[in-house]
């Protein structure tokens, strides 16, 4: 009986047969996933441009200029004037920072509350669980416009360094019962399992159980819910602007570019509400896709 | 499954009350008062009697307790009160305006189901080929577009190419239907648009769940044409999920409702919100949240029911 | 000879005939269909204050006087035959003319004018009479015969003639309010050229010829059906012709386009409103107690370049102090110039805003500032006042409120400076100036302030009868209104009224709520 063969390195070259290379985390992304990249550099553009909005913009988006009023796109204003003679591709610049800060604020205040109450409501089951649930019940059949203008109204507006902070409260709120939801369902299911009964007769406290193995088990759909949730908000804002309870005027935020006076405008003058309008609808897209990719790579299952 | 069943029917009791205090305080705390607004706004000499004499008829002035308990009273006895601007019975407020949005709504649910379908489904079919791209896409773009903005768009490319405006009054279904469904198809379109979106993704997704299970794989062994395949079992499975969602997004669609109606100019319970809330019109205010409240909680009891129907780990004793 | 004198007659009456447009005969018949962009929340004319309740409302009323539309502010009887005012202004006897029928066959009689103005004047338990302060002075009312009333005053009141004019006096049934003294909320029973027919909540009301009117002839109109739709649908429906006309007023860019589309079917008519948006401080928080604070802020405001920019894209125009341009007791131009703030040398009174500021202590004053939630044309206003204050280094964060908060906000004095607006039914001075006197006797000044001198002069022109020495009073009035700055007039709304050449007989006033009883209104089909 010989000795079995010492393993041998062998080089990848030296194979008889094809290995296909193994690219890099992104590039695999990018290849198996091309809208969700795409949707990632509309993200990253749109970032830029918030970060870098006024060196990109060409005119200041608060500038008045009755001598342009109602300006169709031209040479000047490529995507021509509203109502106070201000460049609207200005504001749009300006409106994605608005509309970015508004949105991941929201999204992730939301986010993670409803995360931590759905793990809660998750792990500890009974009376808890059938408390939340009802609270959170309470929260999500509560019509959206009621409880934003609750909210504003109740709490006023509070603005920090030019953010209405009352205004994320408030777009935040309909989004913790929507991931708690996600969140408790993931939850649940890893808390049937075995080794979670386990843990417990080892002795092992809740925090340390919940927080090694429910916790990383619910990061995906996490993760997925806040990528969602961005579109979501950027929506609402726009929603609410529209109807006069979100931003207010003088900011530039796209919602509430298509309220208030374009109402009165826009079948003179189309170009106040359509650049907004697809300034929106391709950012929440953008975030859509990326979204999708998202739950794609890392869990095809999961039941949104 | 009884069990749960009852369960979650009742607990659909406290929610309610729940809504139903939340609302009630909230209205009550928020700045401003419909008195003020009514007689004050247009800068008229009121006096402070004035104001308290019309707080007393609403009867606002009394303590906060009792007058919900008034409202309570009259809710369970099935009387929603009176509206605080016009003096008239709440509910006659609301029916005359439920007709549209009802008629608004299912019409976009209609539309929605005849275009998610076809669509879902092709894009299952071809999946990861060009049509199931542009079908993604233009169901991600669905998500996308604020509704209100589509609506608006839409009134445009009318107005420019037909002459198009959105009509004055709306011709009612009874009176004369044809007219009235050329009136409401608009709107409808632009609500309906999001609510296929969904609609077509969720299609698509439980289509490909389907198509994947053994016993299609074992159908298409055998040699049976693909579509034969789809039509016959996959669709039947495909249903409960999609039906689950139509029925979900039917009662998200009051958020679209509100908006739309606006740019329209419906006369239907999404602008008379709008109208209320402006107002600070309790009666009304209350009456409307509690509405929409039990419709959401009724259709998730439902949704709720199907799922625990479909995934048994959902459902507990 | 006799000849000579009948061609002279006729000749002078041709000449003399009226140019104005209503001079054809008036054809009888259709239906007036107009916008409405509000819904009146009930039917009692004592107690509602919107242009909302007035287009669809007034025409099934009659009032004791009116304003004669083509040639306001004069006044012409509406159930009144003929009138007298006694020389020491404090009675008033009133003969009504005979034969009046209410809707419902009844004949009007001096009785249900008298109880009509009692509840206007003195309201009973439960009723309210919104404009009651209004009738103050009025002492008794008297009934000496069925065709005759007599008010007697406790004071002589310069614009109380006028106020006897107002629309929204609405002479009721003096049997039905006996029996129900809020009959009026819910049903309407009036003496007016239209019998009430439907309201549809919502959508619109209909209003049908009155064929027992007291006006023989009148109305033309079959009917009148009062849509309610407001913003871009109601322009929609004036360019289709759907409706005939909007009651209110366009703003100009609306009109721009209504006259782009069918310029050749519609006539547009223009005018200064009774109506201008102020900027009220409130005096109780600082530095608004420092009237050089508020002097400054008003002297920041270029009202001239401004007033014309904003007339392009806002229903405003007309620069002018605390009464309207163009009535008869305002400012003349020449007279404005002089007030702090309405100077042509804008340079000049911004260097002298800076100056103050500095003396004040402020110097780089920030402060909010708010505004209705409403586009036109607090939005555009607010804008331009905020960039105004920025050209003297002053920094206003401007905080738009949904209507309801704002008022509750004005009301609570939970504001630092706000955009408000003074507005009315006519132009008289009474009414007007009540913004401006002391808090504890006006509820309309929301700058918490009190100001003695200004008490003084308000009652003082509210007496002089003698129309030159109530013009010298109200000049005094508004110069020191004006340099003490508790309120500042900034620009004054321009009435912008597009209709359809078809509908005839109708005049264009300054007031929104004049001249809408539809009694003298025709279809030229």
């Amino acid at each position: 009986m010989s000795a079995p063969a010492p393993a041998v390195a062998v080089a990848v070259a030296d194979l008889p047969y094809a290995v296909p290379k193994r690219r890099g985390f992104f590039a695999r992304f990018v290849t198996t996933h091309p809208l969700g990249a795409a949707g990632l550099l509309v993200i990253v553009a749109m970032i830029l441009a918030g970060i870098f909005a006024e060196q990109v913009s060409p005119y200041d988006p608060l500038a008045v200029d009755y001598g342009a009023m109602l300006a169709k796109p031209s040479a000047e204003h490529w995507l021509g004037t509203d109502t106070f003679g201000r460049d609207v591709l200005s504001r749009i610049i300006h409106g994605a920072r608005t509309a970015l800060l508004v949105g991941f604020l929201s999204s992730f205040v939301g986010s993670t509350l409803g995360a931590a109450v759905g793990v809660a409501s998750a792990y500890f089951g009974g009376r808890i669980d059938m408390t939340l649930q009802s609270l959170m019940d309470i929260l999500i059949s509560f019509p959206l416009i009621v409880l934003a203008l609750a909210v504003v109204a109740i709490l006023g507006k509070n603005i920090v360094f030019g953010l209405d902070l009352n205004l994320i409260i408030a777009i935040a709120i309909p989004m913790v019962p929507r991931v708690y939801r996600v969140v408790r369902s993931s939850g649940l299911a890893i808390r049937e399992m075995a080794y979670i009964d386990a843990a417990r007769t080892a002795g092992f406290s809740h925090s340390r159980i919940v927080f090694r193995h429910i916790a990383p088990n619910v990061v995906a759909p996490y993760l997925i819910m806040v990528t969602a949730l961005v579109a979501q908000a950027i929506l609402l804002e726009a929603s609410l602007s529209f109807l006069g309870l979100g931003v207010t005027e003088p900011t530039a935020a796209w919602g509430l570019m298509l309220s208030g006076t374009a109402d009165d405008f826009y079948q003179q003058a189309p170009w106040m509400i359509i650049f907004p309008g697809l300034a929106i609808s391709l950012a929440v897209f953008a975030f859509n896709l990326f979204g999708d990719s998202l739950r794609d790579w890392l869990d095809p299952k999961i039941k949104l | 499954m009884l069990r749960y069943t009852v369960q979650r029917l009742l607990m659909m009791i406290p929610t309610l009350f729940g809504v139903a205090v939340l609302v009630f305080v909230m209205l009550r705390v928020m700045p401003g008062d419909i008195v003020e607004l009514r007689l004050r706004a247009e800068g008229a000499q009121v006096t402070p009697e004035i104001l308290a004499m019309e707080r007393a008829r609403l009867g606002l002035d009394k303590p906060m307790l009792a007058q919900f308990f008034d409202w309570m009273g009259g809710l369970l006895t099935g009387d929603f009160g009176i509206s605080m601007w016009t003096g008239r019975p709440v509910a006659h407020e609301i029916a005359i305006r439920l007709e549209l949005s009802l008629e608004l709504a299912i019409l976009a649910t209609i539309l929605a189901t005849l275009i998610a379908l076809p669509l879902g489904t092709l894009a299952a079919l071809f999946k990861d080929r060009w049509p199931d791209r542009v079908i993604s896409v233009f169901a991600i773009a669905g998500l996308a577009v604020p509704s209100f903005w589509f609506g608006m768009i839409i009134i445009l490319v009318l107005l420019w190419n037909l002459n198009w405006i959105p009509p004055l009054t709306f011709t009612p279904l009874l009176e004369d239907p044809v007219k009235n469904l050329s009136q409401l198809i608009w709107p409808a379109l632009a609500v309906g648009y999001r609510y296929s979106a969904v609609a077509t993704r969720m299609t698509r997704s439980t289509i490909l769940e389907v198509l994947q299970e053994d016993y299609i794989r074992t159908a298409r062994a055998k040699g049976v044409f693909e579509r034969l395949v789809v039509a016959r079992h996959a669709m039947r499975n495909a249903m409960l999920p999609v039906v689950t969602v139509i029925g979900l997004e039917f009662a998200f669609l009051i958020g679209g409702l509100v908006v739309t109606e606006q740019v329209f100019n419906l006369n239907g319970i999404g602008k008379l919100f709008v109208n209320v809330l402006a107002r600070g019109d309790y009666t009304m205010i209350q009456a409307l949240v509690m509405l929409v409240a039990a419709f959401f909680i009724f259709v998730n009891f439902v949704v709720d029911l199907l799922y625990a129907v479909l995934d048994p780990r959902i459902r507990y004793g | 000879m006799k000849l000579h004198l009948v061609v002279m007659a006729a000749v002078a009456t041709a000449l003399l005939a009226p140019i104005s447009a209503g001079a054809q005969t008036p054809k009888k018949g259709g239906e007036l269909k107009f916008a409405v962009s509000a819904e009146p929340p009930d039917y009692d004319c004592h107690k509602n204050t919107s242009f909302a309740f007035i287009h669809p409302v007034r025409p099934h009323y009659s009032t004791l006087l009116k304003f004669d539309e083509a040639k306001y502010p004069a006044i012409v009887g509406d159930l009144a035959q003929s009138w007298q005012v006694s020389p020491d202004n404090l009675t008033f006897t009133f003969k009504l003319k005979p034969n009046v029928k209410f809707h419902d066959g009844s004949t009007l009689t001096s009785a249900d004018v008298k109880a009509s103005y009692e509840r206007i004047v003195n309201p009973p338990q439960g009723v309210i009479s919104i404009r009651k302060a209004s009738y103050a002075d009025v002492g008794t009312i008297e009934t000496p015969d069925p065709l005759t009333v007599v008010f007697k005053l406790k004071k002589p009141n310069a614009g109380m003639l006028a106020q006897f004019a107002s629309p929204w006096d609405c002479i009721y049934s003096a049997a039905k309010l006996k029996q129900d003294p809020k009959f009026p909320e819910k049903n309407i029973l009036g003496t007016g050229p239209f019998k009430f027919v439907s309201h549809t909540a919502g959508s619109h009301w209909i209003g049908k010829r009155f064929a027992d009117y007291f006006e023989p002839g009148k109305p033309y109109l079959d009917s009148f059906r009062a849509v309610f739709v407001g913003g871009a649908a109601m322009v929609n429906a004036l360019q289709a012709g759907e409706v005939l006309v909007e009651f209110r007023g366009q703003s100009p860019a609306n009109r721009d386009k209504l006259v782009a589309a069918v310029g050749d079917k519609v006539s547009v008519v223009e005018t200064p409103w009774i109506c201008n948006l102020v900027v009220g401080f409130n005096t109780e928080k600082k530095p608004f107690d420092d009237p050089r604070v508020r002097r400054a802020l008003s002297l920041a405001i270029d009202r001239w370049q401004g007033s014309q920019a904003l007339s392009k894209i806002a229903l405003v125009r007309d620069v002018g102090g605390v009464l309207r341009p163009g009535y008869s007791l305002a400012a003349k131009e020449s007279e404005l110039v002089n007030y702090p703030g309405f100077s042509k040398d804008i340079k000049k009174s911004r260097e002298e805003a800076k100056k103050l500021l500095q003396e004040a202590g402020v110097a780089n004053l920030k402060f909010k500032f708010i505004n209705r939630n409403v586009g036109m044309p607090y939005t555009p206003v607010g804008v331009f006042l905020i960039d105004q204050w920025r050209q003297i280094g002053v920094t206003v964060e401007h905080e738009q409120l949904e209507t309801k908060l704002y008022q509750a906000a004005l009301s609570s004095g939970n504001y630092e400076a706000g955009l408000d607006f003074n507005c009315d039914y006519m132009d008289d001075p009474n009414i007007l100036l009540i913004k401006y006197v002391s808090a504890d006797k006006s509820s309309v000044n929301y700058g918490r302030y009190n100001d003695r001198k200004l008490d003084d002069l308000y009652e003082r022109q509210m007496r002089a009868t003698d129309p030159t020495e109530r013009t010298r009073l109200v000049r005094e009035f508004e110069k020191h209104a004006l340099e003490q700055a508790y309120t500042i007039p900034t620009i004054w709304w321009h009435r912008i009224i597009v209709y359809w050449k078809q509908m005839k007989g109708w005049h264009l006033t300054p007031s929104h709520y004049v001249g809408q009883d539809l009694a003298e209104v025709w279809l030229d089909r």
